[in-house]
C-alpha cells in the first residue's frame, strides 16, 4: 500500500426520486491496498459500486480516478480506463464458455473490429491469441482451467463465482471491486477465496471488497470503511472498526456476532 | 405415418446433423476438407436432384419447377436468414422489419440499373448492399437505444415505412413498380436469362458461400463474441468494457448488408418488383426461418431458410390449407426443438488449441 490515491470518490450524494441512497460519502482507495466496504442491507454499498462504475450518474460529487475525473465516462469507458467489477448476483455470459467469458473481458484492451475480423489481418490474429492465452493464465490463476471449455451455466457455484473475478481481472484493471465474493460460500471456500484475494494483490492489483461476512472482511482488508444508511460513519483500520461503538450499533451488533 | 412421427424424424434428424458436425470436428484436416468439398459439390449439383430415384421423390416441388423454387425463393431466404441471424441470433436484437432492408437492396438496384440510370447488375449489386447498410445505421443511431418489445415495434415500423414509401414516391415507381431491371452479366456458357434459371442459382449458392465464410470469420472473432456477449447480458457485456451501441450499430449494419445483398438478387432474378414483394408477412417469414432452423447457429438458419422456402412450395398440392399446414409444422417444431432445429451450440472447442498445462492448476 502506498499514499498515491487511486480512486478519489468525493462527497457523492445519489438520490432516486426521493430516495437518498447515497448522501455525501467521501472514500479515498490507496494504490495497492484491500479496502473493505462493509454495512447492513441497503446501506449504499452497491450503490457506491454503481457509481464508480457508471452505471449511475451521481447526483452530486464526483468520481476522480488515476486523477482524471471519470464520472461522465460511459460504463464501457470506465472498464477501460482501469475499474473492473463483479456482481453480487451472479451475471455471466451463461451460454458462452468459461473461457470465452473471460476473453469478452481481455477483449476491452483489443481493438481489432470489423474490418480486421473480416480480413484476418495480423494484427487482429495476435490480439486473438493474446486474449486467449490470458484468458487461460487467469482460469488458471483462479484454479479453474480445468473447465474452460464448459458453458458458464453449467459450472458449479463456485466455479461461477471465481469466474466472474477471472472475467474482471481480464480487463487488465488498476482496481478491481469484488462485490459479495463469499456469498454463498462454506467456510474453506471462503478460507481459498481469503487467499485468492491476497493473490490478486500481490499482483498489482488493487482491491475493492464489499463483503458482508466478518471473517473474509476483517482478515482481508487494509482498511474497513462502514456505510449506514447512506452516510459514512467509520473508516479505519480493522480492529479500529470493530471496536467503534456506531459501528457495532449500526451493524455488528452485539461482539460475538463478528466473529 | 402420423404427423407428430414425421416431425420426431425431421428432428431427430436434426440431432444427427448436429451429431454429425461434432464427429466432424475430431477428424483431421484432410478428412473434413474432402467432405466439404463432396458437400458443396453436391449442393451445386441441386438443380438436378429431383431426377434422383427416392430422394427427387422428398424434394420436389409439384406445379413449380424445382430450379426455380431453389433461385427464387431457397436461395433469397438462405441469404436472409444468414443476415437476419447475425440481428437475432448472435446480437440477440428483435428485428420485425427486415423486409425494409431487403426492400432498399432491390429498390437500390431497380433504381440504378432501370429506373433513373442503367448501370450493369454488377456495379448495382455493391451499391445496394452499401446503401442498405447505412439503411442500417440510418436505423440504428437512434433506435438501438431501446430494447427489446420497444425494438421490434420500431423496427416493424421500418419494414412498413419502406413499402409504404416506395408505393407512395413517383420516383421510386410507386405501385406499379420498376421493370426491366438488369440481369448479372453472363460469364462464358453461364446466361442469365428467363429461359434458364440455374446460372441464377449458381451465382446465389456462390454468394452464400462467401457470405458463410466472411460471417464465420466475424463469429470467431472479439466481434463475434461482444454480440454473444450483448445477447447474454447487455450490461454485463458493457461493464466489461464492450461498446455495446456501437457493436449493436455493427451487428445490424452487418445484417443489412447482407438482407440488401439478397433484395439486389431477388431484383436482378425477377427482373420486375414492386411494393407488394415487399409485405410485413415477409419479415416474419424471415424471422421464422431463424427462430424454426435455430437462432444463433449459422448453419441452423440456412437450413430454417431452405425449410421455410422449400415447404411453402413442397405442400403447394395443399393449396388453400398450405398456410395452414406450414403454421402446425411450425408450432410442431417449436414444441419438440423449442431452440430450433439446429440449437446454438457452445463451441466446446476453442479457437486456438487449448493450451496443455491446463490440468496443472486444476484442483
Amino acid at each position: 500500500m502506498t499514499n498515491e490515491v487511486l480512486l478519489d470518490f468525493n462527497n457523492v450524494t445519489m438520490q432516486f426520486g426521493g430516495v437518498t441512497a447515497l448522501s455525501d460519502v467521501s472514500v479515498k482507495i490507496f494504490r495497492g491496498e484491500i479496502l473493505g466496504l462493509i454495512g447492513p442491507n441497503g446501506a449504499g454499498k452497491t450503490t457506491c459500486f454503481n457509481v464508480m462504475t457508471g452505471v449511475y450518474q451521481p447526483t452530486h460529487g464526483s468520481v476522480v480516478f488515476n486523477g482524471s475525473d471519470i464520472t461522465k465516462l460511459k460504463r464501457f469507458q470506465i472498464t477501460q480506463s482501469g475499474i473492473a467489477r463483479t456482481f453480487q448476483n451472479i451475471r455471466l455470459f451463461s451460454e458462452m464458455t468459461a473461457v470465452e467469458n473471460v476473453m469478452v473481458g481481455a477483449d476491452a484492451r483489443k481493438t481489432s473490429s470489423i474490418p480486421a475480423a473480416l480480413l484476418r489481418t495480423k494484427h487482429q490474429r495476435a490480439e486473438e491469441k493474446e486474449s486467449y492465452d490470458r484468458s487461460m493464465e487467469l482460469l488458471a490463476l483462479m484454479g479453474i482451467a480445468d473447465r474452460a471449455s464448459d458453458a458458464a451455466r453449467n459450472l458449479p457455484y463456485g466455479y461461477q463465482r471465481r469466474l466472474e473475478i477471472a472475467r474482471a481481472l481480464a480487463t487488465e484493471p488498476e482496481l478491481v471491486c469484488l462485490d459479495e465474493p463469499a456469498a454463498g460460500f462454506n467456510p474453506a471456500e471462503k478460507q481459498q477465496l481469503n487467499e485468492l484475494i491476497f493473490a490478486i494483490r500481490d499482483r498489482g492489483y488493487t482491491v475493492l471488497l464489499i463483503e458482508h461476512d466478518m471473517s473474509v472482511v476483517m482478515n482481508v482488508s487494509d482498511r474497513v470503511v462502514v456505510l449506514d444508511f447512506g452516510k459514512k460513519i467509520a473508516e479505519g483500520l480493522p480492529s479500529e472498526v470493530r471496536s467503534n461503538p456506531d459501528v457495532i450499533a449500526a451493524y455488528l451488533g452485539v461482539p460475538d456476532d463478528a466473529a | 405415418m402420423s404427423l407428430s412421427e414425421s416431425l420426431r424424424s425431421v428432428t431427430s434428424g436434426a440431432r444427427s446433423v448436429s451429431r454429425l458436425g461434432e464427429a466432424l470436428g475430431n477428424q483431421s484436416r484432410s478428412v473434413r476438407w474432402s467432405f466439404g468439398a463432396i458437400c458443396i459439390l453436391a449442393l451445386y449439383l441441386l438443380p438436378w436432384w429431383p431426377n434422383v430415384p427416392v430422394l427427387g421423390w422428398i424434394v420436389e416441388t409439384p406445379g413449380t419447377s424445382f430450379p426455380s423454387v431453389l433461385t427464387d425463393q431457397v436461395v433469397i431466404f438462405v441469404l436472409v436468414a444468414l443476415g437476419l441471424n447475425v440481428v437475432v441470433g448472435l446480437a440477440g436484437l428483435l428485428d420485425l422489419g427486415y423486409v425494409g432492408f431487403y426492400a432498399v437492396g432491390a429498390y437500390t438496384v431497380a433504381i440504378l440499373s432501370s429506373q433513373h440510370a442503367n448501370l450493369p447488375w454488377l456495379l448495382c449489386m455493391p451499391i445496394a448492399v452499401l446503401v442498405s447498410m447505412l439503411a442500417g445505421v440510418i436505423l440504428g443511431t437512434p433506435t438501438l437505444r431501446l430494447r427489446g418489445d420497444y425494438l421490434a415495434i420500431v423496427t416493424l415500423g421500418f419494414g412498413e415505412i419502406i413499402r409504404i414509401t416506395a408505393n407512395n414516391v413517383e420516383w421510386l415507381g410507386d405501385s406499379r413498380g420498376i421493370s426491366n431491371i438488369a440481369t448479372p452479366p453472363s460469364i462464358g456458357p453461364l446466361k442469365f436469362t428467363v429461359l434458364d434459371v440455374k446460372p441464377y442459382f449458381f451465382l446465389g449458392l456462390t454468394t452464400i458461400l462467401i457470405v458463410i465464410f466472411l460471417l464465420r470469420r466475424l463469429e470467431n472473432s472479439r466481434v463475434g463474441r461482444s454480440w454473444n456477449a450483448i445477447r447474454e447480458d447487455e450490461d454485463a457485456a458493457e461493464l466489461m468494457g464492450v461498446n455495446t451501441f456501437k457493436f449493436k450499430l455493427w451487428a445490424f449494419a452487418i445484417g443489412a448488408a447482407v438482407g440488401g445483398l439478397a433484395g439486389a438478387h431477388y431484383a436482378g432474378k425477377v427482373g420486375f418488383i414492386s411494393p407488394d414483394n415487399f409485405p410485413l408477412q415477409l419479415s416474419i417469414l424471415f424471422l421464422a426461418a431463424v427462430v424454426l432452423g435455430g437462432s444463433g447457429n449459422m448453419y441452423g438458419a440456412i437450413l430454417g431458410g431452405v425449410m421455410v422456402a422449400w415447404l411453402q412450395e413442397r405442400f403447394r398440392n395443399f393449396t388453400d390449407k398450405r398456410v395452414l399446414v406450414f403454421g402446425i409444422a411450425l408450432v410442431l417444431v417449436m414444441v419438440f426443438r423449442p431452440e430450433g432445429l439446429l440449437p446454438r451450440r457452445v463451441r466446446t472447442k476453442s479457437p486456438m488449441k487449448p493450451a496443455s498445462d491446463g490440468q496443472e492448476v486444476a484442483q
